[in-house]
């Protein structure tokens, strides 16, 4: 019987509640939409305080004047614009960002597919090796790089000079600093795009392999009709992510170039530092920093959309 | 067209572990040939030789005259339907059929009309432009064989492909299956490890038990003539009844069970049974063979009372079963016969049809 008691205590409460209909406040403090909102509420506010309030100070600060005390609408955008400088900023930026995640991409998905070939406890070994660029803070192995890329005392040189070849002004001449830049920064993120590739290959299901080898295909026509259908969203989401990262990169130019030499490794981030800070006008540094916003935002949106068509689709 | 020959085919994995055991099996055109086992059995792994997806330790594979042990997957003209479909999600019906087509570079007409062919075989034209996530399971199923039928392959490959759906929609596709070989009668080797399947399928049943052939023949020789215990236990369902009993001669041949009642053999298996006078032996009896008893009796059919244990009411037939010494018995009776747990029920046993096991060899004498 103390079954059917506490079936008859569970049928008392729904039928009190409904004799004495609730007042508005109480209603609405019960709606399970209204628990929801409070409960996520403490998420809600972490965020609010700590990115959108900066993003919304940014953009105002970006509409003053120098010193802070006049607002200027767009002004610090169109006077960035007609700069020769920022002009070169922003092929800088775009070169180095879209030169570097290509070649992640592209590392990163051979390097994943010798790994997947790679049998059992090897792999792990192998994977744990490989993600250490992506695990030491970028400052540290960023400095090892510059100590490389030294002219007089460098590794590198040495190995010119003892093959009987010149010396390298690796970080001094426009585009070899360049081209340092957009090394150390693949280095840095191939690992990432390894072992985002790695887990995709993964989830390929090993079948589908076995009924296009049965269908006729042989390697390229795997990899072209098969894995990277399969892999499309990865791809998507990761390059886009790392579009955004790279873009917003700042250790690597300020440590190895500090942007030199003569401004032809600037970035966005660190001419916005170069501006902002340490020639005191925060409001262009701010405008320098928010200039890649809109087209990255559009991106995103246009990316984003691709992967959840593409979920949808094939998520069985 | 073509044959498939299995010549000594060995498949052993690392640490020496033999997963096929040298078996031999000959295909004939356009027959259609089930392997059935229990899981492990080996049975995926034959099929999966055959197809090319694994190595072969050592034997030969031949199809249509040619030895293809080291004939890539693609170049053996077969085509295979996998358990769970295998289909590419990204493409649509029509582009998951045309695919093998398409990279044997077929003209776009013909790639259209094989397409439109199969899909009106399988009865899938309506869902041509869709893709695998919006079909059903029978559906996807469907569209599996299709992408086999289109490439008019030399060999059918079918690796349980009907294990992923429901009872009823099983049944429905086995019999689609066995329409499909009708319409276009194509070499067919069937993996599966449900007997039904096997029975109502194949035109040979290839039974394997721990990576060796236990028996090879039509489903009824195998059901009437089991040739090891493993077979007659394996094929029927529910199984068949295997009891303990000595052989002795005690005014003829009989057989006595552990209980201590004799049953006399058939005067027409005298001969077969009397070099085991003296020996333990396994008396196999199917539930069928064991009935209630009727008004008009066969010779060589006897009384055998028991305890009813359980009973299970089938609707067309009722399930009874019980023990003798221990030994759990099952018998099928007429609906109408009363029967209830723990009351005497006088069974017939129609030892016309016993089996004989050999205990040391495991072998029906």
């Amino acid at each position: 019987m103390a079954d059917g008691t506490s079936i008859s205590a569970n049928l008392a409460a729904p039928a009190r509640a409904a004799m004495a209909p609730p007042s508005g406040m109480r209603k609405f403090m019960r709606r399970r939409s209204t628990i929801a909102v409070l409960m996520a509420m403490p998420l809600i506010l972490l965020i609010a305080g700590l990115v959108i309030w900066p993003a919304i100070y940014a953009i105002w600060l970006s509409m003053l004047n120098k010193r802070m005390t006049q607002f200027v609408g767009l002004g610090n955008y169109a006077f960035l614009l007609k700069r020769n400088t920022f002009q070169l900023v922003i092929f800088q930026s775009c070169l180095f960002a879209v030169t570097a995640v290509i070649l992640k991409a592209l590392l990163g998905f051979i390097v994943a597919h010798l790994m997947h070939n790679i049998p059992g406890k090897n792999q792990r070994i192998w994977r744990g090796l490989l993600l250490v660029p992506w695990v030491i803070p970028l400052a540290l192995s960023t400095l090892s790089w510059w100590w490389l890329f030294d002219p007089s005392y460098s590794a590198f040189n040495w190995i010119l000079n003892s093959l009987g070849f010149q010396s390298v002004p690796w970080l001094g001449v426009g585009w070899n600093a360049r081209f340092a830049v957009i090394a150390v920064n693949v280095w840095f993120g191939t690992p990432f795009f390894m072992i985002m590739y790695l887990a995709a290959l993964k989830s390929v299901p090993e079948q589908l392999y076995e009924a296009a080898a049965i269908d006729g295909a042989g390697p390229v026509q795997k990899l072209l009709h098969v894995t990277l259908p399969m892999m499309r969203n990865i791809i998507a989401i990761t390059v886009l992510f790392s579009l955004i990262v790279t873009f917003a990169d700042f250790d690597i130019v300020r440590i190895l170039t500090a942007g030199g030499p003569q401004d032809m490794t600037h970035l966005f981030a660190t001419y916005a530092f170069s501006v902002g800070i340490q020639s005191g006008d925060i409001p262009l540094g701010a405008s320098v920093s928010l200039f890649m916003l809109p087209i990255l935002a559009v991106a995103a949106f246009f990316v984003l959309r691709g992967v959840t068509r593409r979920t949808q689709e094939i998520a069985a | 067209m073509a044959q498939v020959s299995i010549r000594k085919v060995v498949k052993a994995y690392e640490g020496n572990v033999q997963a096929v055991k040298g078996i031999d099996l000959e295909i004939a055109d356009e027959e259609f040939v089930v392997l059935v086992g229990p899981s492990g059995c080996g049975k995926s792994t034959t099929l999966r030789m055959v197809a090319g997806l694994e190595e072969i330790t050592s034997g030969e594979i031949w199809i249509g005259g040619d030895v293809v042990n080291d004939v890539p997957p693609r170049d053996r003209d077969i085509a295979m339907v996998f358990q769970n479909y295998a289909l590419y999600p990204h493409m649509s019906v029509f582009d998951n059929m045309a695919f093998g087509l398409k990279l044997r570079k077929f003209p776009k007409d013909e790639i259209k009309r094989r397409v439109d062919e199969a899909a009106r075989i399988l009865d899938i034209q309506a869902l041509l432009e869709r893709k695998p996530k919006a079909l059903s399971g029978g559906q996807r199923q469907r569209v599996a064989m299709g992408r086999a039928i289109v490439r008019n392959p030399k060999v059918f490959l079918f690796d349980e492909p009907l294990s992923n759906l429901d009872a009823k929609l099983r049944v429905q596709m086995r019999t689609e299956i066995k329409k499909v070989h009708q319409t276009i009668p194509t070499t067919t080797v069937y993996v599966t490890h449900d007997q039904v399947e096997a029975m109502t399928l194949a035109d040979r049943v290839v039974v394997m038990n721990h990576g060796v052939i236990e028996q090879v023949g039509p489903p009824q020789e195998l059901y009437h003539n089991p040739a090891t215990r493993f077979v007659a236990g394996f094929i029927g369902s529910p199984a068949m009844n295997f009891l303990p009993v000595r052989v002795l001669d005690d005014g003829g041949l009989k057989v006595e069970l552990a209980n201590g009642v004799k049953l006399a053999v058939p005067p027409q298996r005298v001969d077969r049974y009397g070099p085991y006078k003296g020996r333990q032996m396994t008396l196999g009896l199917r539930p069928e063979h064991l009935t209630e008893i009727r008004d008009t009796e066969k010779p060589n059919v006897v009384r055998i009372d028991c305890m009813v244990d359980v009973v299970e009411p089938m609707g067309m037939e009722t399930l009874v079963h019980f023990f003798i010494d221990g030994e759990p018995v099952c018998a099928r009776i007429d609906p109408v016969t009363h029967s209830a747990p723990n009351e005497v029920l006088p069974l017939a046993a129609d030892l016309n049809n016993m089996h004989l096991i050999d205990n040391e060899s495991g072998k029906v004498v």
